[in-house]
């Protein structure tokens, strides 16, 4: 491998011998056309007719009247498919393609990158296995029949408790086997090196877009940019833009679950503790022998007991904070959107939004907070249905 | 202690090669894992590699991820570990290699976790999912216990990271017959013998193959190949896996199989003296 792929101690590539040739293969590939001007073009154009970028930002005035202070929605829940995952699976799977790989695999928890991966096999004629765990298909069953007529075969994941990290650890499995001609479009900034940084490198265009539009749209840069926390793609996608803008805050929001001190959550960044899971050094919720443990949490992409790397290190450095938010402030802020502004955010999202809500009274009317609305909510229509049922 | 160079060099003095079998510690608890352990001791095994349950084992097959499952819902953990390794001591000095993931090694703290298995009789640890890149983090807290070290070598693995594993080994390499995860297969990978016989080439540490190991047959021609050891891993583990209802047919089974292995072995044509 060229580079240690390291944020601090954090990242690395912790993976058996076997994948090592696959993952210095990746590494090689992404550094010669990452920069490659054709390879630019070609993706700036399906970035833009395909996938339907930029996406807005939008001034949410009747749900900033309720909080109290100006929020901003960097809208990734208009791009096709339904979520930011479709910035990185398009760059992926061009890369895969230049790379001369025929197959795609690719994990999932929500469905949601699942399906913006068997989007991209139909578009690039690639035979496509997404891995989910069971409970997963149970909970996200329109995204299931979604990548299925895409053509993608889905395979349910039994082992652990059938979410992301069981599909994760099939995935890699297979992956093993099938290292030749298999390309592993991995679904976060997570997981070994140089997937970390890969999926930053293609999730950064909504930090672009969103810094310009600030300083369009508003005439300065925002108090403050908070995301959701799966894997942390999103998130750090949005951060990148504001990295070096050191007044802005930057805010990271994960699964709170049935609440912090019930242990049923996935706050990896809030309450984990540093180990070695699916070849990264990271937070990482576990015993005190070393085991992974359950997460729970209402939204299945945030139910990871890992994080990415590059969060750790800026947890570590102070550079971003981050929270959790529990599953009944999530489903309160999911309902005060859709009332106040007509949009459905997906739960991910939604964690966000809870924390701007919990905001409430700390911050002047003239703040200026931009989320990033990952992904929206039809997906969820079920499960908040379950939860809350609408009164008529 | 009975160390790796004292096995190997006798067994290539006989042109024999090791019968290395592998269990997950506590499958399916730790009374009948102690029990299997001392049949296939019995049964000839001429060095022993045993797995620490891990909840993500992602170089593993199901028959392998089953068994940790069943270990771990045991009570098995790494601190029980460590009493049983000091149990199969008791029955018998036969080096002992351990196989688990880079998370059950760091949460104790590297150096506790060499040197505390160390006195408990282990002669090496291999990590699976740690490579020779980041190969400093363990070499010298292993070194400094005493112990060997153990790395893996697949079919894909380039030519110059061969020559850098073999110059950081000093127990055996692991040799991974086939691309994929642990778990029986009915055929041995063609691979088997050109690797072997790269890696005899390139190296005089001992050479050690596992992976899709399951019939004698298999393991004759192993070591026909020229290793130096068999390791058989899921098929024994499906073994436990048919018989949890009946422990004394899981022991004859297992003894059974493994004489069989022996006897293949001992009867191949090893090809080193
Ligand atoms: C809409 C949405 N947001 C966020 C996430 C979490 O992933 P990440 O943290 O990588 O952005 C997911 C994952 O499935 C998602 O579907």
């Amino acid at each position: 491998m060229k580079y240690k792929g390291r944020f601090g101690d954090y990242g690395g590539f912790y993976v058996p011998e076997v994948l090592i040739p696959a993952l210095e293969e990746l590494e090689e590939a992404f550094y010669r056309f990452h920069e490659d001007e054709g390879f630019v073009a070609e993706l700036a154009q399906l970035f833009r007719d395909y996938a339907g970028r930029p996406s807005p930002l939008y001034h949410a005035k009747r749900f900033s009247e309720h909080v109290g202070f100006k929020v901003y929605l960097k809208r990734e829940d208009l791009l096709h498919g339904g979520a930011h995952k479709v910035n990185n699976t398009l760059g992926q799977g061009l890369l895969a393609r230049h790379m001369g790989k025929t197959r795609l695999i690719a994990e999932t928890g929500a469905g949601q990158h699942g399906l913006a991966t068997a989007m991209i096999g139909a578009l690039f004629g690639m035979q496509t296995k997404i891995f989910m765990g069971v409970t997963d298909v149970e909970r996200q069953s329109v995204n299931v029949h979604k990548m299925r007529l895409c053509g993608a075969e889905v395979i349910g994941v039994e082992g652990g408790t059938g979410t992301l990290k069981d599909a994760i650890n099939d995935a890699l499995r297979y992956w093993t086997a099938h290292v030749g001609d298999t390309f592993y479009l991995f679904g976060t900034a997570g997981g070994p090196h140089p997937y970390p940084v890969i999926v930053k490198h293609f999730q950064s265009c909504i930090g672009t877009e969103a810094r310009r539009q600030c300083l369009d749209q508003i005439g300065r840069l925002p108090d403050m940019v908070v995301a959701c926390v799966g894997g942390g793609s999103n998130a750090i996608g949005i951060f990148s833009g504001f990295m070096d803008d050191r007044d802005v805050r930057l805010v990271g929001v994960e699964a709170g679950g049935e609440g912090l001190s019930t242990g049923r959550h996935a706050a990896t960044l809030v309450a984990g503790q540093v180990g070695i899971l699916h070849g990264a050094k990271v937070y990482l919720l576990q015993d005190e022998h070393g085991q992974v443990c359950d997460t729970e949490s209402i939204s299945a992409g945030l139910d990871y007991p890992g994080v990415g790397p590059e969060h750790c290190w800026l947890k570590d450095t102070g550079r971003a904070e981050y929270a959790a938010a529990d599953d009944e402030d999530v489903l309160d802020a999911f309902e005060l959107l859709t009332r106040t502004e007509g949009i459905l955010p997906a739960l991910e999202s939604s964690h966000a939004l809870a924390y701007i809500c919990s905001l409430k009274g700390k911050l002047g009317p003239e703040q200026v907070v931009v989320v990033n609305l990952s992904g929206r909510g039809d997906k969820d229509v079920s499960i908040v249905e379950s939860h809350r049922p609408v009164q008529q | 202690m009975k160390t790796y160079s004292e096995v190997f060099s006798g067994l290539r003095s006989q042109k024999r090669a090791a019968m290395i079998p592998f269990f997950v510690i506590g499958d399916p608890d730790f009374d009948v894992s102690l029990a299997v352990v001392e049949t296939a001791i019995d049964a000839g095994a001429d060095v022993l590699e045993l797995g620490i349950p891990f909840s993500d084992p992602i170089a593993d097959g199901p028959t392998i991820q089953r068994a940790d499952i069943r270990a771990m819902n045991a009570g098995m953990n790494v601190g029980r570990a460590l009493e049983f390794i000091r149990k199969v001591k008791a029955y018998r000095d036969i080096p002992i290699g351990l196989l688990m993931y880079y998370n059950l090694v760091s949460r104790y703290g590297a150096s506790r976790f060499f040197s505390d298995f160390h006195q408990a009789g282990v002669n090496s640890v291999l990590v699976a999912d740690l490579s020779i890149d980041d190969a400093d983090e363990i070499v010298a807290p292993a070194a400094s216990a005493g112990l060997d070290t153990v790395f893996m070598v697949t079919p894909n693995t380039a030519a110059d990271r061969i020559g850098l594993i073999a110059s950081r080994t000093t127990g055996f390499i692991y040799t991974v017959s086939v691309l994929g995860v642990t778990g029986s297969r009915e055929s041995l990978s063609d691979a088997v013998e050109g690797l072997v016989g790269r890696l005899k080439q390139l190296t005089d540490v001992p050479v050690c193959v596992g992976f899709g190991i399951s019939k004698p047959e298999h393991a004759a021609a192993v070591a026909e190949a020229g290793a130096d050891g068999v390791i058989i891993g899921s098929k024994i583990v499906s073994l436990i896996e048919n018989n949890l209802n009946d422990e004394e047919k899981m022991l004859a089974d297992i003894s059974t199989f493994l004489t069989e292995v022996k006897a293949a072995i001992g009867n191949a044509a090893h090809p080193r003296g």
